[in-house]
């Protein structure tokens, strides 16, 4: 009783505490509701790549007992023998040959889908009649799932496929088939599956350029090329390194097209992934499958950061933000 | 808390590996309880289920219910895996890494059983109590491993040669026994059939490859591993075997469109009459002689066994057996279940209405089923003379290699020389103890 009689005339001094309180209060607050974030976060993305690094340092035992013809059980540490095995030896050879697809399969496939991808933004840019059909037009591969589409290109690419049927050569292409022709039918099914991602990005950073500047360009009697390569890329770069780092990341994890349109086993079209596949689910050998995606992790990492630093990837938009305020 | 226990040692070790801590191998090893030559009875009454691929035919199902009409209190449950050999098999596998229960009696391919059984995934059956003398022998060995039975054959497949006898007849040709016949057979009568190639089998890069080149091999007098386990390709009759398929290309014998062929774009060529010669499962039959339009074969083929180098040649065995998890209960009625299903009326019914190939030898040679099935009298043949693939545990990686030796020979590449040469070397490092 007493306590409430005394309070009213020293309102004042404990407001700072109050204030304290609640930032203390919202901040534990902020935590207890992000906490089950986390805790996914930690548990589907943190502990798997912890549990594949320690993979990678492990071995199964495989040895087999002559007399009763059973497997040993059990797993070896074998230090960094997963990782030295990528540069030596047999399994060496075939790790060195998927690293050289995959990098090449990002260099050419992204730089084609590039310069197709923006040829089509500038397409579905224009105001003319249908635009809206040739925009759903390019759109649609990308809808494929990649899965099914590789078996379209399957289809397509065969012996007695539409691709032969229509170059007529004398002996068919065996797009299939091991060899510098099964490169370029993945590269082709790639394109044809993703540059559309990098149209539809690119798209939107069309739609956001006033028409301001074209209009004064057209006055100053700046030629569509100049306008092209003096406005309108410029001004798109933002999105178009944000577009092509995410393909960057995709292909470098490229799987599924070598996979079903190819056929896993093949030199020619082999990458990381579709052997770290074979040796974990193929063979059981979760030790070297681990250390090969341990590197993709790796690479990916760098080629991202590389690509940030020196072109200046906007990725998280921090720069549109600075130059906005 | 368990996950959390595994992330902090992987993080530990990270961390002691970054530190630099030198260590060695430390094993915690050991091998696996070995089991004496007799096998501990097979105990538990109760449900079960049955693991398989994906049944096309619908009468697995018919069977199991017979059974669970008759057997109220051991229930057995169809649980149905993917079509994708590969997939059925990593099933099993990770249920079996996980010592579930969950899968009683496993469809094991042919290929698997070598694996399951050295790793104590898949029990021991008591062959005393299985009727096993009247099963094809040649079937009964690919459930064999170290001379302990691990599954029982539930079916059986063999390769045969299918020909287009209206071609032969017509230029007065018998069906060949030996390449060579094979070879004099499609120089003959090639020239009068424009489009037409000599032969075929399956070439792509997959398991069919693996067939075919064990085929090859074996139907020259070569093996690929022997019965004592080890490895020997690198002779002169394993070469003799590759270079059938090897000169067949070079030569044109074997069209280059071969080597994208698996089962269904061999039989879609074979259906449309581009081929003279054809090695092809027994599935074949019915699907080229149906008089829908789909075929323009129906009629004019025949099938013979495989032609080998000096004779006949060798098949490679395909087929299903059925095993039991190790980590299953109710073993006895598993055992049971499986007698009731390798039994004569059930494997006849599965005959008839799946036109599968039984494993109970008296089948082949029941006059209405021959009617029904004019190629069985030739399947048996196949089947008995037939060799098993290697019965090794790292099958998959065997298998692997294989492919890539008799792929690059085939693509030219490689000379077929140098391909059994490393193929050699690789399945000894495979095969090693």
């Amino acid at each position: 009783m007493a306590t409430t009689v005394d309070a009213p005339p020293t309102p004042p001094p404990p407001a700072p505490p109050v204030k304290q309180d609640r930032r203390a209060g919202t901040g534990r607050l902020a935590a207890l509701l992000v906490s089950p974030t986390m805790l996914v976060l930690a548990l589907v993305v943190a502990y798997p790549i912890l549990a594949a690094f320690r993979l990678s340092f492990y071995r199964d035992n495989d040895g087999i007992d002559p007399e009763t013809g059973l497997v040993q059980s059990g797993e070896t540490f074998v230090g960094l023998d997963n990782f030295t095995d990528m540069f030596s030896g047999d399994a060496g050879e075939r790790f060195r040959n998927a690293l050289m697809n995959t990098t090449t399969f990002t260099v050419v496939a992204v730089s084609i889908e590039v310069v197709l991808g923006v040829l089509m933004a500038l397409v579905m840019h224009r105001a003319f009649k249908g635009r809206a059909l040739v925009r759903a037009a390019i759109l649609v591969p990308w809808a494929v799932p990649t899965a099914i589409a590789g078996l379209l290109w399957r289809w397509i690419f065969q012996a007695d496929g539409v691709v032969n049927k229509i170059l007529d050569l004398d002996e068919p292409v065996l797009w299939t088939t091991d060899g510098i022709q099964a490169w370029f039918a993945v590269i082709i099914a790639d394109t044809w599956k993703t540059a559309p991602f990098i149209g539809l990005l690119v798209l939107a950073g069309l739609q956001v350029i006033s028409n301001e500047v074209y209009e004064a360009a057209k006055l100053d009697g700046a030629s569509p090329w100049k306008t092209f390569w003096s406005i309108t890329l410029p001004l798109v770069k933002p999105t178009l390194l944000v577009a092509v780092l995410f393909r960057i990341l995709d292909t470098l994890r490229l799987f599924d097209l070598p996979f079903t349109l190819i056929g896993p086993g093949k030199d020619a079209t082999d990458t990381i992934t579709v052997i770290a596949y074979e040796e974990a689910v193929k063979f059981g050998k979760y030790g070297p499958a681990s250390a090969y995606s341990i590197f993709l992790f790796a690479y990916v990492a760098v080629v991202a950061f590389v690509f940030v630093k020196l072109l200046g990837a906007d990725v998280l938009g921090t720069r549109d933000g600075k130059k906005g305020r | 808390m368990v996950t959390q226990g595994r992330v902090a040692r992987g993080a530990a070790l990270a961390a002691a590996l970054v530190l630099g801590v030198s260590a060695c191998g430390s094993s915690d090893s050991g091998s696996s309880p070995s089991s004496g030559s007799t096998p501990a009875a097979l105990e538990g009454v109760g449900p079960i289920t049955l693991v398989t691929g994906k049944d096309f035919s619908g009468n697995l199902q018919n069977q199991v219910d017979t059974w669970n009409q008759q057997h109220p209190d051991q229930i057995v449950k169809v649980i149905e895996l993917p079509e994708d050999a590969d997939a059925q098999r990593q099933q099993m596998v990770q249920n079996a890494t996980t010592k579930s229960d969950a899968y009683t009696v496993l469809n094991l391919d042919v290929i698997w059983t070598a694996e399951f059984a050295a790793n104590q995934w898949v029990t021991q059956l008591p062959e005393s109590e299985l009727p096993l003398d009247k099963l094809l022998p040649a079937t009964v060995e690919t459930g064999k491993y170290f001379n302990k039975l691990y599954a029982v054959p539930t079916t059986s497949d063999g390769g045969l040669l299918y020909y287009r006898k209206d071609l032969l007849d017509a230029a007065g040709v018998k069906p060949p026994t030996t390449w060579a016949e094979m070879k004099a057979a499609c120089d003959k009568v090639l020239p009068t059939a424009p489009g037409t190639s000599c032969y075929a089998g399956q070439f792509e890069k997959y398991e069919g490859l693996t067939v075919n080149f064990s085929e090859a091999v074996n139907s020259a007098g070569g093996v690929v591993v022997g019965d004592d386990g080890k490895p020997n390709v690198n002779t002169p009759e394993a070469k003799k075997g590759l270079d059938f398929l090897v000169e067949g290309i070079k030569s044109g014998q074997i069209s280059q469109k071969a080597r994208t062929f698996k089962e269904e774009e061999g039989r879609r060529a074979f259906q449309a009459g581009e081929l003279l010669f054809q090695r092809q499962w027994p599935y074949q039959y019915a699907k080229a002689n149906a008089t829908d339009g789909s075929s323009q074969v129906a009629g004019k083929f025949a099938v013979a066994p495989l032609p080998g180098l000096d004779g006949p040649g060798a098949s490679t065995l395909g087929g299903h057996n059925y095993a039991i998890s190790s980590f299953a209960k109710n073993k006895k009625t598993a055992l049971d279940f499986i007698k009731y299903s390798i039994d004569e009326k059930q494997q006849r019914d599965n005959l008839e209405k799946t036109s599968q190939a039984p494993t109970w030898a008296s089948l082949y040679d029941e006059q209405a089923l021959i009617a029904q099935f004019p190629y069985l009298t030739e399947l048996k043949k196949s089947i008995e003379a037939a060799k098993k693939r290697p019965a090794v545990v790292k099958y998959q990686e065997v298998s692997s290699a294989i492919q890539q030796a008799a792929y690059d020979a085939m693509g030219g590449t490689t000379t077929s020389e140098d391909a059994l040469k490393k193929l050699q070397s690789k399945l000894e490092e495979l095969t090693k103890q």
